[in-house]
């Protein structure tokens, strides 16, 4: 990877902070169109306390459906972030510079979204304080920390706030440069978040060690929260669900949705900020390597997963499997999962060309996002949809209602959202480690060549 | 040459090189290290501009944060199972399995929490101090603050453009 621009640290600055400073009519046209699909998922929402849960597609045994399927998407879709984000740092991988911040504040907006998802799911929002938390023993009400929907909340929050507070770290040093070059209002805001940043060796010094650290210590946080959202699943006996090869097959599943995403993510970024300097074919070539490293990783524990499964000769797991293969709608969904999950992308991200071409990388991590979602659902609504013996002799189908998608719209709204006002306000690209990468890149003489001093990558 | 309260200055430069040899005049005209500090808006290697190395006790906070949080999620799994001693599929009041996953998180939390607490705080910040600042460094240039330069000013000043300084800066500056 020797693609590399000569960026002076003033233009850095204008290109990074060009849209913190200044406004285009497009920010405020996105910000309407997701607000307003965001709102339509709110007023559901209120629909749902009202109503309650009858407008969904529940039926007697299928309590499950798409508000777990969605929650389970995004906390996938969260791992990629910090994952890439930590593995980078701790490699010291050089182009990871444009790509981390980025990864880590879908991470942060994903995961908030997720969390959104069982609070809905359980009808009564307002009491889950009472399940989770441990207090008012009075009323009947304990949290029993031997079910895994408690283990479940405490991993989102660890991951949440240190996903939180390991993006705060980081920015500092761009809120100093932030603050440095604005006027009015955002001088006093960034300056207040910048704690009077001056950029010492010793702050730098920290600030890289920091990186190292957090990144150390958030690694085993990631997998230690898919696995736990695996177990929401595996911990119970249900035909399709139990079975230990679920937490390395969820983590792999969310690192495939997540790196993917960041992928989409960072195509969207090159393209509506402009960043051909700072995101070039060479992120997405890079990216494309690791995913394709990804994608049969998780091909290995998917068949895995269902080689187990099946190779039980359990009769209720068979039919878990039979459901999910054979049976309508899931016949459909099944093939369309895998093409869409596996398939397509394995198939083009395979040519360097392909990983060097950012429309293709743009759609195929999409289409990869589409698979991954539709896995999660087949994962989680044949094994809750089967009519077990004893149980009721009437059973109808689950069938998605209109307000369920729009909660799905919502959720990708909300993400939308949250990304676009962060970049609004702060730089989404550190420049710090770009800058660094400018003054660490001095070319050096090898033979009769010059080449960059870092060639890490 | 006019100083700030505490007796302090900052010169620009723009190469790393001549805020070294900046540093070597300082330290001949008698000005201690600790009294001088590099300002720049990206992280350059260690020892770049020869300042005295940085010690620090930033590895104290995780561990300090991590027997915290293992605490807390012991208080919290042991505390709320006896306090409601329910049998739940017979299993043991105090099944320990379960119990890992809780504390575990507590554990990595409080390592995490205290960590970000420890950079912050190692990195002496926040620190709204009125030293003289310029924000022309954020745009590459070097600042090279002398403090406690009472009296020496005019000295300081001198090494620092005979070494390359393209300006200096007494006027306090604003760390907001």
């Amino acid at each position: 990877m020797q693609e590399r621009r000569e960026l002076s640290p003033t233009k850095i600055n204008q290109d990074l902070l060009r849209f913190a400073f200044h406004t285009p009519l497009w920010f405020w046209i996105a910000a309407i169109v997701l607000g307003c699909i965001f709102g339509a998922g709110l007023v559901s929402f209120i629909l749902m306390l009202i109503f309650g849960l009858t407008l969904l597609g529940y039926t007697n045994i299928q309590l499950w459906g798409i508000l777990i399927t969605n929650f389970v998407f995004w906390v996938g879709i969260s791992h990629a972030g910090v994952m890439i984000s930590a593995i980078l740092r701790l490699t010291q991988a050089e182009w990871r510079r444009p790509v981390t911040r980025a990864a880590e504040v879908l991470t942060v907006f994903a995961l908030a979204t997720a969390a959104t998802f069982p609070l809905i799911h359980t009808g009564r929002p307002w009491r889950v304080p009472y399940w989770v938390f441990p207090y008012d023993f009075g009323r009947g009400i304990f949290p029993d920390v031997r079910s895994a929907l408690i283990w479940d909340p405490s991993a989102i929050f660890t991951y949440l706030s240190s996903s939180a507070m390991f993006i705060y770290v980081a920015l500092v040093p761009d809120l100093a440069i932030a603050r440095d070059q604005s006027t009015g209002w955002r001088r006093q805001l960034y300056g207040l978040l910048a704690l009077g940043f001056r950029g010492t060796a010793r702050q730098w010094k920290l600030q890289t060690i920091a990186g190292i650290l957090l990144s150390g210590l958030i690694l085993p946080v990631f997998v230690s929260v898919h696995s736990i959202v695996s177990w929401d699943f595996a911990m119970a006996i249900t035909p399709g669900w139990h079975s230990s090869t679920f937490p390395p097959y969820f983590v792999i599943g969310a690192v495939h949705s997540g790196v993917s995403a960041v992928a989409t993510l960072m195509a969207i970024l090159r393209w509506i900020f402009h960043l051909e300097d700072y995101i070039t074919p060479d992120h997405f070539d890079a990216l494309g390597r690791l995913l394709l490293v990804v994608v049969n990783t998780w091909l290995f524990f998917f068949l895995l997963d269902m080689v187990f499964g099946i190779g039980t000769r359990d009769p209720n797991e068979l039919a878990i499997w039979e459901l999910r293969i054979f049976q309508q709608p899931f016949n459909v969904l099944f093939p369309v999962f895998f093409i869409t999950g596996y398939i397509i992308p394995m198939g083009f991200w395979v040519f360097k060309k392909v990983r060097r071409n950012i429309k293709i990388m743009f759609w195929t991590s999409l289409i990869a996002n589409v698979g991954m979602w539709l896995e999660r659902y087949i994962i989680i609504v044949p094994a809750v949809s089967d009519k077990r013996p004893f149980t009721f002799t009437w059973i109808p189908v689950y069938q998605v209602q209109p307000i369920e998608v729009i909660l799905v719209l919502a959720s990708f709204a909300l993400v939308s959202l949250g990304v676009l006002l962060f970049a609004k306000f702060f730089p989404i690209i550190p420049l710090f480690d770009i800058k660094e990468g400018q003054v660490l890149k001095q070319e050096i003489q090898v033979g009769r060549v010059r080449v960059p001093g870092i060639i890490r990558e | 040459m006019a100083t700030t309260a505490g007796g302090a200055l900052l010169g620009l430069f723009q190469d790393p090189v001549k805020v070294a040899d900046a540093i070597d005049s300082l330290r001949e005209a008698g000005f201690d290290g600790s009294t001088l500090k590099t300002y720049t808006d990206t992280p350059y290697p260690e020892g770049a501009f020869g300042e005295d190395p940085e010690n620090h006790r930033l590895y104290v906070f995780p561990f300090m944060g991590a027997l915290c949080g293992f605490s807390v999620g012991l208080l919290i799994t042991i505390g709320t199972q006896m306090a409601y001693p329910l049998v739940t599929g017979g299993k043991p009041i105090l099944s320990i399995p379960p119990m890992i996953n809780v504390m575990y998180e507590g554990t990595m939390l409080g390592a995490i929490l205290f960590t970000v607490l420890g950079i912050i705080f190692e990195s002496r910040l926040p620190n709204f101090s009125k030293a003289p600042y310029d924000p022309r460094i954020s745009e590459g240039y070097i600042g090279l603050l002398v403090s406690r330069a009472e009296g020496k000013a005019d000295v300081a000043e001198r090494a620092m453009r005979a070494a390359g300084a393209v300006d200096i800066v007494t006027q306090p500056g604003s760390g907001r």
